[in-house]
C-alpha cells in the first residue's frame, strides 16, 4: 500500500534485474564453456596446440557479450525504440556486405564478414535482434490505451520488414536462420493479437514456399540431402545422414550418467564434426548423460520461463512483444538445434544459444537477454 | 471485463504518475498462454526423445559407439604342413608376391578400367582380354576363365615367388606407379609349396578359393570370403584341421581411421601338421613302377590284334595289411600340383580334365571303377565252398568251353579235372562258370525262387564291394555289385528308353530287336549273368582301393579294415591326435578257408601260376591273383592284387593298368618291381625293409 502513496525509491541496479534469468544464463554459459573445452581438447592436443584455446576464446566471447548485454540492459527504454530503425538498417547493410565479394565462406557457411585482427562477424545473428526490436516497435505504436489488434496493413508492413533480411539470408543460403526469423515473426505476431486468419495464412504461405523451394531447386543439393536423410535415416550412412546418426549414437551411449567430462569416446574420437558449434549438445549427452543433458534443458527452460514471465508482466506492448520475440527465438532455435542432435529435426546450421562456441551468436544472444532485463526493469518501476 | 481491485489501484497509481497503463487484454493473455504451452511442448518433446535415446536405447547406442571405434584386423593362421610317415615334408607354405585386381574398383574408372588392364597386361604378360575374363565372377553364361570367389574380393592375377627377381621387378613396376593402377594391389601371401615336386599329387590335392555360397557355412566357419580351402585330396578332407583359426586384433580408431589404441588380441591358432601314413620313398617306387609299366605296355601288341596296347591309365595302391594304413597311392596320368598355386588358368584346368589326354585330375585309386575279373575268384571260390555245395578238397572239370553258356576259357585252355587250388593258381574260368551257373540253377534258373541264395553276392558285400571303404579322401566311388537287385533297378531306370528304342525307325533292325528284348525282360537274371558274376565280369565294378581292402582281409585273417591316408594330427602346442586303425567288420569266412586261399594265392607266383613269369627269381614270397578284364569296345584291363610276405603278410599291393592287356603281362611285373623296391633286393636296399611303417611318429615337426 505504501507503494501507492509514496513514489518508490529506485531499487539498486542489481535488484532491478531478473536475477533468476541472469543466473540461468550464467549457468548455461558455464556449462557451455566446459562442453566446448571437452569438444576441442583432444583435437588440439593431437595437433600440438593449446588444448584450452577454444575455451579461452569462448570465455572471452562471453565476457564481451556480457558487457554488451549489460549495455543493452542499461540503455534508456525509450531510446530502444528510437534506435530500432538504425539497428535494422545496420544489420541489413551487414547482410548485403556478406553477399558482396567482401563476404567470406567459413566452414561451408557463406555468412561471414572478416574484420581483420582475427575477428569475424556473422550479421545474420544481429539481424535476429534487429528484427525482434523492429517488429516490436512497429506493432506497438499507438496501441497502448486501446486494445487494437494489428490491422492487415500493420501485418503487411511487418512482413515486409521481415522479408528483407530473410531474403538476404536466404541468398547466402542459410535456411536455418531464415526459419528462426519465420518463427520470430510468428511469435511476435501471435502475441500482438493479429487475427488467427492472418496467422493461419502465414503458416500456409510458409509451407507453400518451403515445398516450392525444394521443388524449384532453390535449395542446394546438400540441403535437400539433409532433409532426405532426415526423413529416411538409412539413406546414406556416410553422407548427409552421417552426422545425425553419429550424434544420436554419441548421445545414446551416454546413458543415464554419461561417460564423464573429457571421457567421451565419440567426442575425443572426432566422430562428430562441428562439435563445438552446431553439435555441442552431443558432448553434454555423451559425457554428462541424461542427468547433464536434462540440466542443460532445465537451464534453457528457466531462461524461457523467465522470458515469458517478463512478457506477461511487461507494462507496455513494446516490452511484451520484445520479450515474446526473444522467447520465440530462443525456444525455436534451441529446439531445432537439440532436436537435430537427437534425430527429430533435420540437420541445419543453427547453434545452441549460450552454449555453442561462436562470438556473433553469443553477442546477439546476450544482447537479447539484456533487452529482456531492460523490459524487466521497466516493468519493475512501479 | 472486470478488473481486479488491485489492478484498478495500480492503474490509478500509474495515472497519478502519468505512466501508461499496461494493456493486458484477454486476447493477449490467451496468446501468451498459447506461447507458454508451445514452449512447454517443445521442451517436453526434447526431454522425451532424450529419455528414449539415453535410457531405452542406452545399450544399443553404447554398442554402436563401440563398433564405430573398433576395427578388427585379421591375423591369418598359417596353414598346416603335410609330412609323410617318416617326416619328409610333402606340402609346406612359402611366401609369394601376389598381384590382385578388385573388379568393383576397376569399374569405377571412367572407361571401366580398360586402360588399367592394358597397362597391367603390359607388366605381367597376360593379355588384357584374359585378365578381364579372369576377374569376371563365374555365373550362368559365363565361360572359363572366371572367378569363383566373391565378386567383391580382389582376384589374384599374377603370382611370383618372393625370391624371383623377375616377379619382384614386375611387382615393383606396379608399386612405383600406383596411381596408374587403381584397383590393382600387390601383397605378400602364403602359398602352398611342394618340395617333393609332383609326388603323390592326387593324395595331397590342392587349394581353391572358397565359393560364394560356402562362406559362413558350418563347414567353413571362420574362413574369410577371400580365403582358400582344400578342393581335393587330403587338403580337402582335413581342411578344417589344416587351416587352423585366424586370430583377431581389435584396434580402436577415431573418425579418420587413425589407430588410437588396442582393445585386445586373439592369437591365431596355426593349422595342425598332418602326418600321413604315406611313405615318400615307397610312393616314389610305386609311381615310377607305374610309369615304366605303362611305357612298356605300349610296346606290347594286344592279344586279339588291333595293334599295340594303349595302356591309357593305371593305378597302384600299397596298404598295410593289418591296419589299413595306406603307404602309397599312385594314379596315372598324374599332374604337377604347382599348377593350382595361384589358381589354375582355364586352359590348364581344361587340360587336366580332358578325356582325350587321360583326364590326369582323376584319382584312379578311388575314383576309377573297373571290372575285377579273375581277382574276384577268391570271393566266388570262398562262396562256393561256404555254400556247402562244393567241398574244399573237391575236384572239378576245367573244359575249354562251358557247355550251358558256351563261354570259353582263357585261350580256350583245357586243363582237365583239377582241384580248387589249381583252379585259382591257373585261373580256370570254366570251373567258376560252373559254380555260378549251378548256383543260379539251384535258385530256380529262369524261374527264380522267391528268395534266391546267390551265395556269392552276400560274400561280395561282406568283403566291402559295392560300398565305399570310408577312406579319408573325398569323392570315393562305391563301385557296383551286379546282382539281381541291380539288374532290376537298372531295367526299371532304362526300360522306357529302351522300349522307345525298340520302335525307333532311325535304328537298324538288329538294334531295335535288342531294345525290344531288353524292354520285354531286361530285368531277368540269366545264366550268363551268373557265370559272368562268378568271374568278376559283367557290370560288377570295383576300385583299386576296394580290392586292396578285400585282399588285406584275406591276408590279415578276416578283418575288413577302413583304409586311411592320415596317420596323426600334430597341433602347434605339441598335442598329438593319432588315427587308430579301424576294423569295419569281420569277413564271415572260416579262418581255415582263408588260410587255404592264402596258400592258393601263393601258388600263383610260383611256377605254374599265372604270374610265375613276373615273379621268377623274386626274393620275396608274394601271394596274389592276376585278372584280365574284358571291356566292351576297349582292350583288356590288366590287374594284379597281392600281399607279401606270404608267411606273415605286411603289405597289400594292388596294381591295375587300363587297356594294359593280361594281368600277368603288365600288372604283375609292375607289382613285382614295387615289391623289389620296397623290400629291397640283393644289391639294392628297399625303401621300407620288412614292409612295416615305423612305429614312432616322426620327430619334431619340420
Amino acid at each position: 500500500m505504501s507503494a501507492l502513496l509514496h513514489p518508490s525509491r529506485p531499487r539498486s541496479a542489481l535488484r532491478q534485474l531478473d536475477l533468476v534469468l541472469l543466473l540461468a544464463v550464467a549457468g548455461l554459459i558455464a556449462l557451455g564453456s566446459l562442453l566446448v573445452w571437452s569438444a576441442t581438447r583432444q583435437r588440439m592436443l593431437d595437433a600440438d596446440l593449446d588444448p584450452q584455446a577454444f575455451l579461452k576464446r569462448h570465455l572471452v566471447n562471453a565476457a564481451i557479450g556480457l558487457v554488451v548485454g549489460a549495455i543493452a540492459a542499461g540503455v534508456d527504454y525509450r531510446s530502444l525504440q528510437t534506435y530500432a530503425p538504425l539497428v535494422y538498417l545496420a544489420s541489413c547493410v551487414g547482410l548485403v556486405v556478406v553477399l558482396s565479394p567482401v563476404g567470406r565462406t567459413i566452414n561451408g557457411a557463406h555468412s561471414w564478414i572478416v574484420l581483420g585482427g582475427g575477428f569475424q562477424v556473422q550479421p545474420a545473428e544481429f539481424a535476429k535482434v534487429a528484427l525482434v526490436v523492429g517488429m516490436a516497435m512497429l506493432l506497438s505504436e499507438h496501441r497502448d490505451r486501446r486494445d487494437i489488434s494489428p490491422r492487415g496493413g500493420d501485418v503487411m508492413l511487418v512482413l515486409g520488414l521481415a522479408a528483407v533480411p530473410m531474403a538476404l539470408i536466404l541468398l547466402q543460403p542459410d535456411l536455418g536462420t531464415v526459419l528462426v526469423l519465420v518463427f520470430i515473426v510468428l511469435g511476435v505476431l501471435t502475441i500482438s493479437g493479429a487475427s488467427v486468419r492472418w496467422l493461419g495464412g502465414l503458416v500456409l504461405a510458409g509451407a507453400i514456399v518451403s515445398v516450392g523451394a525444394v521443388q524449384l531447386g532453390v535449395l542446394d543439393d546438400y540441403q535437400v540431402a539433409r532433409f532426405a536423410s532426415f526423413a529416411n535415416p538409412d539413406l546414406d550412412p556416410s553422407g548427409a545422414g552421417y552426422n545425425a546418426s553419429q550424434a544420436q549414437i554419441a548421445i545414446g551411449s551416454g546413458g543415464l550418467l554419461g561417460k564423464g567430462l573429457f571421457e567421451g569416446t565419440q567426442t575425443s574420437g572426432r566422430f562428430i564434426p562441428e562439435q563445438q558449434t552446431d553439435f555441442i549438445f552431443t558432448v553434454a549427452g555423451e559425457e554428462l548423460g541424461l542427468v547433464g543433458a536434462s540440466l542443460l534443458l532445465a537451464l534453457l527452460a528457466v531462461v524461457l520461463w523467465r522470458g515469458l514471465r517478463i512478457a506477461a508482466l511487461a507494462t507496455d506492448s513494446f516490452g511484451r512483444l520484445l520479450a515474446a520475440g526473444v522467447v520465440s527465438w530462443f525456444a525455436f532455435q534451441s529446439f531445432v538445434n537439440i532436436g537435430m542432435t537427437l534425430g527429430i529435426m533435420p540437420v541445419t546450421g543453427l547453434p545452441l544459444p549460450f552454449v555453442s562456441y561462436g562470438g556473433s551468436a553469443m553477442f546477439a544472444n546476450l544482447v537479447a537477454v539484456g533487452l529482456l532485463q531492460n523490459v524487466h526493469r521497466r516493468s519493475g518501476e512501479r | 471485463m472486470a478488473t481486479s481491485p488491485a489492478v484498478d489501484l495500480q492503474d490509478a497509481a500509474r495515472d497519478l504518475r502519468c505512466e501508461p497503463r499496461p494493456v493486458v487484454t484477454e486476447r493477449s493473455t490467451l496468446r501468451l498462454f498459447v506461447l507458454q504451452v508451445m514452449v512447454l511442448t517443445l521442451l517436453a518433446t526434447l526431454l522425451g526423445r532424450l529419455w528414449f535415446l539415453q535410457v531405452e536405447g542406452a545399450d544399443d547406442y553404447g554398442r554402436a559407439a563401440v563398433e564405430n571405434r573398433v576395427r578388427e584386423v585379421v591375423e591369418p593362421a598359417p596353414r598346416g604342413e603335410i609330412v609323410d610317415a617318416r617326416g619328409v615334408t610333402l606340402v609346406r607354405n612359402r611366401t609369394a608376391l601376389v598381384v590382385t585386381v578388385t573388379r568393383s574398383e576397376l569399374h569405377a574408372e571412367p572407361d571401366r578400367g580398360r586402360a588399367v588392364l592394358e597397362r597391367l597386361a603390359d607388366v605381367i604378360g597376360t593379355p588384357a582380354a584374359t585378365l578381364a575374363q579372369q576377374i569376371t565372377p563365374c555365373g550362368t553364361g559365363v565361360v572359363q576363365p572366371c572367378w569363383s570367389g566373391s565378386p567383391y574380393q580382389p582376384v589374384p592375377v599374377g603370382q611370383y615367388d618372393a625370391s624371383d627377381p623377375d616377379g619382384l621387378s614386375k611387382v615393383l613396376r606396379i608399386e612405383e606407379r600406383r596411381e596408374q593402377f587403381p584397383g590393382v594391389a600387390t601383397a605378400f601371401a602364403p602359398v602352398r609349396d611342394y618340395p617333393q615336386g609332383a609326388l603323390a599329387a592326387h593324395v595331397l590335392g590342392y587349394l581353391g578359393p572358397i565359393g560364394q555360397n560356402e562362406v559362413g557355412t558350418e563347414q567353413y566357419a571362420g574362413v574369410p570370403s577371400d580365403g582358400l580351402v582344400g578342393r581335393a585330396g587330403i587338403e580337402a578332407s582335413y581342411d578344417e584341421a589344416l587351416r587352423g583359426t585366424d586370430g583377431v586384433k581389435e584396434l580402436l580408431v577415431d573418425r579418420l581411421g587413425a589407430v588410437t589404441g588396442s582393445r585386445g588380441r586373439t592369437a591365431p591358432e596355426p593349422g595342425q601338421t598332418l602326418v600321413l601314413s604315406i611313405d615318400a620313398q615307397v610312393q616314389q617306387v610305386a609311381e615310377q613302377a607305374l610309369e615304366r609299366a605303362i611305357a612298356r605296355a605300349r610296346t606290347i601288341p594286344a592279344r586279339n590284334g588291333g595293334g599295340l596296347l594303349r595302356a591309357d591309365s593305371g593305378s597302384v595302391v600299397v596298404m598295410e595289411a593289418a591296419t589299413g594304413a595306406l603307404v602309397a597311392m599312385a594314379s596315372y596320368p598324374s599332374y604337377d600340383p604347382q599348377v593350382f598355386v595361384g589358381g589354375a588358368s582355364a586352359k590348364e584346368y581344361a587340360a587336366l580334365v580332358d578325356e582325350s589326354r587321360g583326364a590326369p585330375l582323376v584319382f584312379r585309386a578311388v575314383q576309377g571303377a573297373y571290372a575285377p575279373a579273375s581277382t574276384f575268384k577268391v570271393v566266388s571260390a570262398a562262396a562256393a565252398v561256404q555254400s556247402g555245395d562244393y567241398p574244399l578238397g573237391g575236384r572239378f572239370d576245367c573244359p575249354g568251353v562251358f557247355g550251358p553258356t558256351g563261354q570259353r576259357n582263357f585261350d580256350s585252355a583245357e586243363l582237365g579235372v583239377i582241384d580248387l587250388r589249381t583252379a585259382l593258381v591257373k585261373s580256370c574260368d570254366t570251373v567258376f562258370y560252373r559254380f555260378g551257373y549251378e548256383q543260379w540253377q539251384r535258385d530256380g534258373g529262369s524261374s527264380p525262387v522267391a528268395e534266391p541264395r546267390d551265395p556269392m553276392v552276400p560274400l561280395a558285400k561282406a568283403f566291402g564291394l559295392g560300398e565305399r571303404t570310408g577312406v579319408d579322401l573325398p569323392s570315393e566311388r562305391r563301385g557296383t555289385i551286379a546282382d539281381r537287385a541291380y539288374r532290376q533297378a537298372l531295367w526299371e531306370q532304362t526300360r522306357d528308353n529302351r522300349c522307345a528304342g525298340a520302335v525307333n525307325p532311325a535304328l537298324d533292325e538288329q538294334r531295335r530287336r535288342a531294345n525290344a528284348e531288353y524292354c520285354a525282360d531286361g530285368n531277368r537274371y540269366r545264366g550268363g549273368d551268373a557265370t559272368n558274376f562268378a568271374i568278376g565280369q559283367g557290370d560288377t565294378l570295383v576300385t583299386p582301393l576296394q580290392l586292396a581292402t578285400l585282399y588285406a582281409a584275406i591276408a590279415n585273417g578276416g578283418s575288413l579294415m577302413q583304409p586311411h591316408v592320415a596317420r596323426a594330427l600334430v597341433a602347434s602346442d605339441g598335442r598329438v591326435r593319432e588315427v587308430a586303425p579301424h576294423v569295419r567288420s569281420t569277413v564271415p569266412v572260416d579262418p581255415g578257408l582263408l588260410g587255404f586261399l592264402r596258400d592258393a594265392l601263393a601258388g600263383v607266383t610260383q611256377p605254374g601260376g599265372t604270374a610265375a613269369g613276373a615273379f621268377a627269381g623274386s626274393s620275396i614270397a608274394v601271394a596274389g591273383k592276376t585278372g584280365t578284364g574284358e571291356v566292351a569296345g576297349k582292350q583288356d584291363t590288366s590287374w594284379f592284387a597281392s600281399f607279401a610276405p606270404v608267411e606273415d603278410p605286411a603289405l597289400v599291393v594292388v596294381g591295375i593298368v587300363s587297356q594294359g592287356g593280361t594281368g600277368g603281362t603288365v600288372a604283375a611285373p609292375m607289382v613285382r618291381e614295387i615289391y623289389d623296391g620296397i623290400f629291397g633286393t640283393a644289391g639294392r636296399p628297399g625303401a621300407l625293409p620288412g614292409g612295416r611303417l615305423p612305429q614312432q611318429l616322426p620327430g619334431a615337426a619340420p
